[in-house]
């Protein structure tokens, strides 16, 4: 059992929870994913590591509560804890001197981009960081986000804070400014997208014609996460790949997105089920 | 007539004792265990069915040496619980080994009634005592313990032949701890074997006695990545390790449109089914895609317990489709016969060559292609050769590929020193032990993909081998 130490709500239906496992704290890097349960009868869900703490042994996770196995989770309270927690999974970001780096963060992938953007800013890179949401209230973390980043761009869809925009507006305008600069020593040669799998897929498309390298963080349906059941293949570069394993980051621009996408809608009417179900349960308790 | 010749016409007198069976209609709909067992009368009048040859051949058979003629004595003079001891003195997993050895390959495949009559039925006696035991809770601890000796061994992998390295070495005196990546321990036991062929509660309690002989078991723990072997030798200070993570990367068949959904490894459909209980969905949380016309994709005994898995969720057809002919399926003849009992069909010397999707890119058409058997291949099975423009089309909405597994990277990447073959499994020796030294590897990471006794047996012989490394002065390695 792993104990809650912490759960916070940062925005509607977003959950900050903070867990003590000294072990995991010790091994976990910016990109790594975790799988957890919540209970007995749980799934396995992965969540992306949001930070991590190795002095105090915590691992920070973001959750947001939309299904039957993230409401779980989000309904515990500190003092509680979940039933199986395992990780670190997946390889961990390649942080590299790159120049200046463009972090897209869409909705609740605000919070696995922020260890990477304080890993990448520490390696010595130039941070800009776009962070959209749909709206102001959706927003979270922009504190931490603006303290590793030397550049922040807030987009709202409805423009209730920063700019009424999507993500991928300010991405093509800085792409674009970038390319009278690309031999600059700070010049933007590499982007990072962690969001919606919808929206990463448009921040790849929009990536695409400028030929800068383009990662993305794929969060796949998985069981084990440890390589053993291929529920979380995808097709990078014409080739089957594991997220769990050989991910969850990869090349963005050689990622079968329509694939990707319609892997995620596989339970689509299980999901519905179930949590018809639990809500039933839960408000009846 | 001597003695022998009377005991061997009498054993054919009463003829080996039938299995009472749920009904095959009814238990094609149900996850309850397939066979219900013998009653005391049955296993008495099978277990006397035995010669007790001078040299029982049977014994040399079984993997773990498990002392058949003498267990089967016990069964015979009703002394059951006894009979499960005895059994223990060599295999701590009884009940599991009763139900899932092959032993038509093992002992009874050496049975000398079996080279006139039928062998006697030890499985099936091997089950009862089990059963017998932990339903009359007569499960006890041996009373006269080796003392402990202080040296610490690491098993990495909960699976069958890590609970057997834990089992052994528990009882030489050794502290043992289990590291195990799931949330459960008992690797494929838990997972691959569906509960109608191995009922997880069983799985549990022999797991659960390994616990009361003292093994720890640290459970969500994946070894490579959240503590590497080095880690656990050099500041966990365990004086040995023993890795026994089995094949565990499945196989695919790398045909176009196999990663549309509704498409399954055959890993994942009986994880998701076994461990995760995805039968009892929404009771338990993890879903699985129920299909009416299922295809499982191989012939191993892999694919019936998908099969069979897949006509319990609901279908209304299920069909194996192998590439070979039914001469070289590698499932085991109870199984093929029990798939068969609840409707399954088989479709031989057919093989899929594309997946079709609907607009959700479920899968739901296939494409097979007819083959024909050539020259014997490695395996020294003969090899299926495509038959050109036989291609034809059938529907189907769920996929099961069982088309074996291979070496999962993530443990031996992540070690240092650990010598691999080219295929990616352990370099072992005999006794298993690797180019690393004070590690020792077994099962199907060092022989590829094979059964849960031969597990078993590469972990017997690694414990032993661990115990004369460790009680050595001479720690020189290979």
């Amino acid at each position: 059992m792993i104990p809650i130490l912490k759960v916070e709500e940062l925005a509607p239906r977003i959950f900050e929870m903070t867990v003590l496992n000294k072990q995991l704290a010790k091994k976990a890097r910016a990109g790594h994913f975790v799988i957890v349960m919540s209970d007995d009868q749980g799934e396995r869900i992965p969540l992306t590591v949001a930070d991590y703490d190795q002095e105090a042994g915590t691992i920070t996770l973001v959750i947001m509560a939309i299904g039957t196995s993230t409401q779980k989770l989000t309904h515990k309270k500190a003092g509680d804890s979940l039933f199986a927690m395992i990780g670190p999974l997946g390889k961990a970001s390649e942080i590299d001197q790159f120049g200046s780096v463009v972090l897209v963060a869409g909705g609740v992938g605000t919070a696995p981009i922020y260890p990477i953007a304080r890993s990448l800013k520490e390696a010595g890179n130039r941070v800009i960081v776009i962070q959209g949401a749909r709206s102001k209230e959706l927003l979270f973390w922009k504190e931490k986000i603006a303290s590793v980043a030397d550049q922040h761009i807030i987009t709202t869809d409805d423009g209730s804070e920063g700019r009424k925009a999507l993500v991928t507006e300010p991405l093509r305008e800085l792409l674009e400014a970038n390319i009278a600069r690309k031999e600059e020593a700070d010049a933007i040669r590499c982007v990072y997208t962690i969001g919606p799998a919808i929206m990463m897929k448009f921040c790849t498309e929009t990536a695409r014609p400028f030929g800068v390298k383009t990662i993305a963080s794929l969060n796949s349906i998985m069981i084990d996460g440890t390589g053993m059941c291929g529920g979380c293949r995808v097709r990078v570069g014409g080739e089957t790949k594991f997220t769990c394993v050989d991910g969850p980051e990869f090349d963005a621009l050689a990622i079968d997105w329509d694939i990707a996408l319609s892997r995620q809608k596989t339970y689509c009417d299980a999901e519905k089920c179930s949590l018809d179900r639990y809500v039933k349960e839960h408000n009846r308790d | 007539m001597d003695t022998n010749e009377k005991r061997s016409a009498a054993a054919e007198r009463i003829g080996r004792t039938p299995m009472p069976e749920q009904d095959p209609r009814v238990r094609a709909r149900n996850f309850k265990e397939v066979p219900l067992g013998y009653t005391e009368e049955m296993a008495r009048r099978e277990a006397s069915r035995c010669l007790h040859c001078k040299t029982p051949l049977c014994m040399s058979g079984c993997p773990v040496n498990v002392p058949i003629p003498e267990f089967l004595h016990l069964i015979a003079e009703g002394q059951f619980g006894d009979a499960a001891k005895k059994i223990k003195e060599k295999n701590a997993f009884p009940a599991i080994c009763g139900r899932v050895c092959p032993q038509e390959n093992q002992c009874e495949g050496k049975c000398i009634l079996g080279k006139k009559f039928e062998p006697v039925a030890i499985g099936r006696c091997e089950r009862f005592a089990a059963d017998y035991e932990r339903e009359h809770g007569l499960v006890s601890v041996p009373a006269d313990r080796t003392p402990k000796n202080g040296k610490k061994v690491a098993v990495i992998g909960a699976g069958p032949g890590g609970l057997t390295v834990a089992g052994d070495l528990i009882l030489l005196g050794y502290d043992v701890s289990i590291f195990e990546a799931f949330h459960q321990p008992g690797g494929v036991l838990m997972y691959g074997i569906p509960e109608f062929r191995l009922p997880k509660d069983i799985v549990r309690s022999e797991v659960h006695y390994l616990e009361t002989l003292g093994v720890d078991i640290e459970l969500n723990t994946l070894v490579g990545k959240t503590i590497s072997v080095d880690e656990l030798m050099n500041d966990e200070h365990f004086d040995a390790v023993y890795i026994g993570v089995g094949a565990g990367l499945p196989g695919f068949l790398h045909v176009e449109g196999e990663d549309l959904g509704g498409i399954y490894s055959a890993n994942e459909y009986l994880t998701r089914s076994n461990l995760m209980k995805a039968y009892l969905f929404p009771e338990f949380d993890t879903p699985i895609v129920r299909g009416k016309n299922v295809c499982v994709i191989g012939g191993g005994n892999v694919a019936m317990d998908s099969a069979r898995s897949a006509m319990r969720l609901g279908a209304e057809s299920v069909k194996i489709i192998y590439r070979r002919s039914s001469a070289e399926l590698p499932a085991r003849a109870e199984e093929v016969h029990h798939a068969e009992q609840e409707g399954i069909e088989f479709h031989f010397l057919t093989n899929p060559t594309k997946f079709f999707g609907n607009e959700k890119k479920m899968v739901c058409r296939m494409q097979l292609q007819k083959m024909e058997l050539g020259e014997p291949d490695a395996s020294g099975r003969r090899s299926p050769i495509p038959i050109e423009g036989s291609e034809y089309m059938i529907d189907t909405d769920l996929v099961i590929i069982a088309a074996g597994a291979k070496a999962n990277p993530v443990l031996t990447k992540n070690t240092n020193g650990l010598e691999l073959n080219k295929r990616g499994y352990i370099v072992a020796t005999e006794t298993g032990r690797t180019s690393k030294p004070g590690v020792w590897a077994g099962g199907d990471i060092v022989t590829g993909a094979a059964t849960v006794i031969l597990a078993m047996g590469a972990g017997r012989k690694s414990a032993l081998d661990i115990h004369q490394w460790l009680s050595s002065k001479d720690q020189s390695w290979n």
